[in-house]
């Protein structure tokens, strides 16, 4: 890592802040977000068909498979508004199953699936299991090749959106070694998928069972393109959770200060009491170097060395601010900030399912410890 | 000014790196100053003097200063390269830092011709040391309630009263000084007036104070009587608190035009990463402490806050939900952080955390030490760190006064 940090922000970044921005604040009201809550689907479709109308699931795919051609540098924006809107649904686990297959697919791959994708064909990633290890390369779901057939065995959890979406891409063990296979949800069968009950109600999380499954050996990505492809999903992966808790952060803090502006004790607002002020401040300005470190990530994200380790930075960063500014979120709301209609609660659930994916602060300190000392 | 081609600044650029490296004088062989608060001795003063003389005649210092008032009269590209090229070479610090910093961009800003004519010259040469004459005794966070007096009489003023933590009062030629020059006035503000007031006059004098280091930086300034030139007032009468507030806006960086070079030197986590080789933890280097690692991977992600954040200011888009707030809350940011770096660095020595600068035994002869204990200056000195976050809370969230 470079002693001199950097940071730049493109024309077309700028353009999808704005108009993220707005889309997300105008599709994804806080009252629309607490119905989806009890939806089972977990997200709206409508809005989904909008974003791939906008070309946003295209953005870091490039032209000749039927993208845009920019990177992950301007899904950023768009992430960041959605998780500042707590906006739900398959856009992430879409985008990221995409990049494992640009980066480990084959050609043929590439062809079948990108322009899908792109055009708003869910995907998802099924790579944790139930040891719950962050290491994306600790694989025990295996496969057996026989011919053309792949025979799978083994547990796949914290699978997103598996219920809706039409492609799985999956972590297996295969000959010792790990290996990545796209599968077609339908070759799963009945009673495969079990809703897990996790903390951010706002998801939708679930175990696949992949006992006697057997697939096509066609979906099996470039075998000496895994690790990269990990890798690269490793670090998408936190880019984007970091902008997502980015943008939570953001509106946390916005409808904190709102209560500390209007709530009155003791004849006055409470937002004058410094014990809630000082600490709200700390929070915003925690928020405020998250912030920081995402759009460095965004802008180093392609740079070799530099772009891990920034991205580590960022996870790190903005899992520490997004806990921090919703604990207090729920303390500064006194006895309302104890009750389900509070947004407080959405806020710190949404950060201690961010957090614990692909690694938490202390995880990616580790990580960098071992890059940079 | 878009003009300047990549070409000269890249050979302007060489000949600066070039200058540094052949005239910087790194270690004179007693301990300089971190920082501008940390002037105590003669020796010190003098060394720092001498070396912001010669930046300034090299023409590395208020490069993009207007050249009628003393400066270079180049754009602040050339300045800001020359500041990094002292920052590579490892170059003492500006001595003259509130001359430099807070009363310069103040009087190009808002002072006559004939007040930059004056003293512009004098602040980038270091021949004139200023100070600062805000704080009282019983008036400290709450500077509005400013008590020292200022009465006209005839074409003078006349000051009674006491500022105290004054930094290189005992050197400076001239003070900023906020003064009350009407008790009547409808509220506290509009009562005081802001002047640039000399301090080798009758009736001023200034008493060293001893820092919590044992050392000197400051004073206690005693005004008996004291009889300066009408011409002294800056601005209109009852208008200081307006000047005063500029000037802080100078003094906490939310505010440009300052002619480079710096007057504090922050510690570097990676020197930390340096001394956490050096220490040891039940006989191993202390770097290979898990804990401590974790410590200092988030001291690094922190000093990186502090310049992507200050990179990220100038992206408008992405600061544009709340204007002020990176530019307000960087001093909270960098003094905090400064203070637990150097704490941290303590912590690391283990047993020897306890030895202290003179101690032969001392890792870095007692350095870190010396630089927590100043590190309170910044989180202090410029509006504490909780004035600081009630400005936060109050100008950049909208959340009711306390
Ligand atoms: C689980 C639970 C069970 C409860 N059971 C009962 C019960 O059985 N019977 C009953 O009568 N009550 C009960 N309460 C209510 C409880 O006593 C109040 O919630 C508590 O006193 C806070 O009051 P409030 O909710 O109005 O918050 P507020 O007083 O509005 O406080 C909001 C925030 O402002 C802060 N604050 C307020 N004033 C100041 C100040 N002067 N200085 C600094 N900070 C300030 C608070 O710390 C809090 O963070 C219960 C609460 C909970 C969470
Ligand atoms: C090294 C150093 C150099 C300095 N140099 C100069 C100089 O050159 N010229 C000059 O004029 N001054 C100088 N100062 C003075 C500095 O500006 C004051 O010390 C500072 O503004 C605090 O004022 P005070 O010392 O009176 O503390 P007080 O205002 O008495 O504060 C005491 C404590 O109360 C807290 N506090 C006060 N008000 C509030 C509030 N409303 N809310 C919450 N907390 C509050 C403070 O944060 C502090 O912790 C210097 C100070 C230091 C340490």
């Amino acid at each position: 890592m470079s002693k001199k940090a950097t940071i730049g922000f493109s024309e077309e970044q700028a353009q999808l802040l704005e108009v993220a921005t707005t889309f997300c604040r105008d599709k994804s009201p806080i009252e629309k977000v607490r119905s989806l809550l009890e939806d089972e689907r977990g997200y709206d479709d409508a809005i989904w068909t909008e974003m791939a109308e906008l070309g946003w699931l295209a953005i870091a795919v490039p032209e000749e498979f039927g993208g845009i051609g920019l990177g992950m540098a301007e899904v950023v924006p768009v992430v960041e508004q959605m998780g500042r809107a707590m906006m739900a649904g398959p856009f992430v686990s879409t985008t990221l199953a995409a990049q494992a297959i640009l980066v480990g697919g084959t050609d043929d791959q590439k062809q079948k699936y990108l322009a899908d994708l792109c055009a708003g064909t869910k995907a998802t990633l099924a790579l944790s299991e139930p040891h719950g290890d962050w290491d994306l390369g600790h694989v025990e779901c295996t496969a057996e090749r026989t011919g053309d057939t792949l025979k799978l065995s083994g547990r796949k959890t914290f699978v997103e959106n598996a219920e809706t979406a039409e492609l799985l891409l999956v972590s297996l063990s295969l000959n010792g070694a790990p290996a990545l296979v796209v599968i077609e949800r339908s070759s799963l069968p009945e009673g495969a998928l079990r809703r897990e009950v996790v903390i951010d109600e706002t998801r939708r999380s679930y175990q696949v069972t992949l006992d006697g499954v057997e697939v096509s050996a066609d979906g099996l990505l470039d075998p000496a393109l895994t690790a990269a492809a990990l890798a690269h999903v490793d670090l998408c992966a936190s880019l984007l959770l970091s902008a997502e808790m980015c943008g939570a952060a953001m509106s946390c803090i916005d409808y904190t200060i709102d209560y500390l502006q209007t709530r009155k004790q003791f004849g006055k607002k409470i937002g004058s009491y410094q014990a809630l002020k000082h600490p709200i401040v700390d929070a915003h300005v925690g928020y405020e170097q998250a912030r920081s470190h995402l759009y460095c990530a965004a802008f180093n994200f392609t740079q070799q060395g530099e772009g891990e380790a920034a991205t580590r930075i960022a996870k790190a960063q903005a899992g520490d601010a997004l806990s921090f500014a919703a604990d207090r979120a729920i303390q500064f709301h006194g006895g309302f900030g104890f009750t389900y209609d509070c947004d407080a609660q959405l806020y710190r659930r949404r950060s201690l399912w961010c957090e614990n994916q692909f690694g938490d602060a202390a995880y990616q300190r580790a990580k960098l410890a071992d890059l940079l000392l | 000014m878009s003009t300047i081609s990549e070409k000269e600044l890249s050979d302007y650029r060489s000949e600066a790196a070039a200058w540094f490296a052949e005239n910087t004088i790194a270690d004179p062989g007693f301990m300089l100053p971190l920082t501008f608060m940390e002037v105590g001795t003669d020796q010190q003063f003098n060394f720092l003097r001498d070396w912001q003389n010669k930046v300034y005649e090299a023409g590395y210092l208020g490069a993009a200063w207007p050249k009628e008032y003393g400066g270079g009269g180049l754009d602040q590209k050339f300045q800001t390269i020359a500041t990094e090229e002292m920052a590579k070479a490892n170059g003492p610090i500006m001595l003259n830092a509130i001359g430099l910093n807070w009363a310069g961009p103040l009087i190009l800003d808002m002072g006559t011709d004939e007040e930059r004519k004056r003293y512009i010259k004098g602040i980038l040469s270091a021949e004139d040391i200023w100070c600062q004459g805000f704080s009282e005794p019983e008036n400290g966070s709450d500077l509005g309630n400013a008590q020292t007096k200022a009465v006209r009489d005839g074409d003078d003023w006349v000051l009674n009263g006491s500022k105290i933590w004054t930094t290189q009062g005992n050197y400076a030629k001239y003070m900023i000084l906020l003064a009350r020059t009407n008790p009547d006035a409808p509220n506290k503000y509009a009562g005081l007036s802001f002047f640039l007031s000399p301090m080798q006059v009758d009736g001023i004098e200034t008493v060293p104070i001893r820092k919590l280091t044992g050392e000197y930086g400051f004073t206690q300034t005693f005004f008996t009587d004291a009889r300066i030139p009408g011409e002294s007032l800056m601005g209109k009468e009852g208008e200081g608190w307006l000047v005063a507030m500029r000037t802080l806006e100078y003094e906490r960086g939310v505010k440009g035009g300052q002619p480079g070079g710096y007057v504090m030197r922050a510690s570097d986590p990676f020197e930390i990463v340096e001394l956490a080789r050096k220490a040891t933890r039940g006989g191993k280097p202390a770097l290979e402490d898990p804990v401590i690692k974790d410590q200092l991977i988030q001291l690094m992600i922190e000093a990186r806050s502090l310049q992507l954040n200050s990179k990220r200011g100038h992206i408008q888009p992405l600061v544009q939900d709340k204007p002020a707030s990176l530019a307000l809350s960087s001093k909270l940011m960098a003094t905090e952080f400064m203070r637990r770096l150097n704490e941290f660095a303590i912590t690391l020595q283990g047993q020897r955390g306890a030895y202290y600068v003179g101690e032969p035994d001392a890792y870095d002869e007692g350095l870190w030490q010396r630089a927590y204990l100043n590190s309170f200056s910044a989180t202090i000195g410029g509006g504490t760190s909780q004035i600081q976050r009630n400005i936060i809370g109050e100008h950049v969230l909208g959340l009711p006064k306390s």
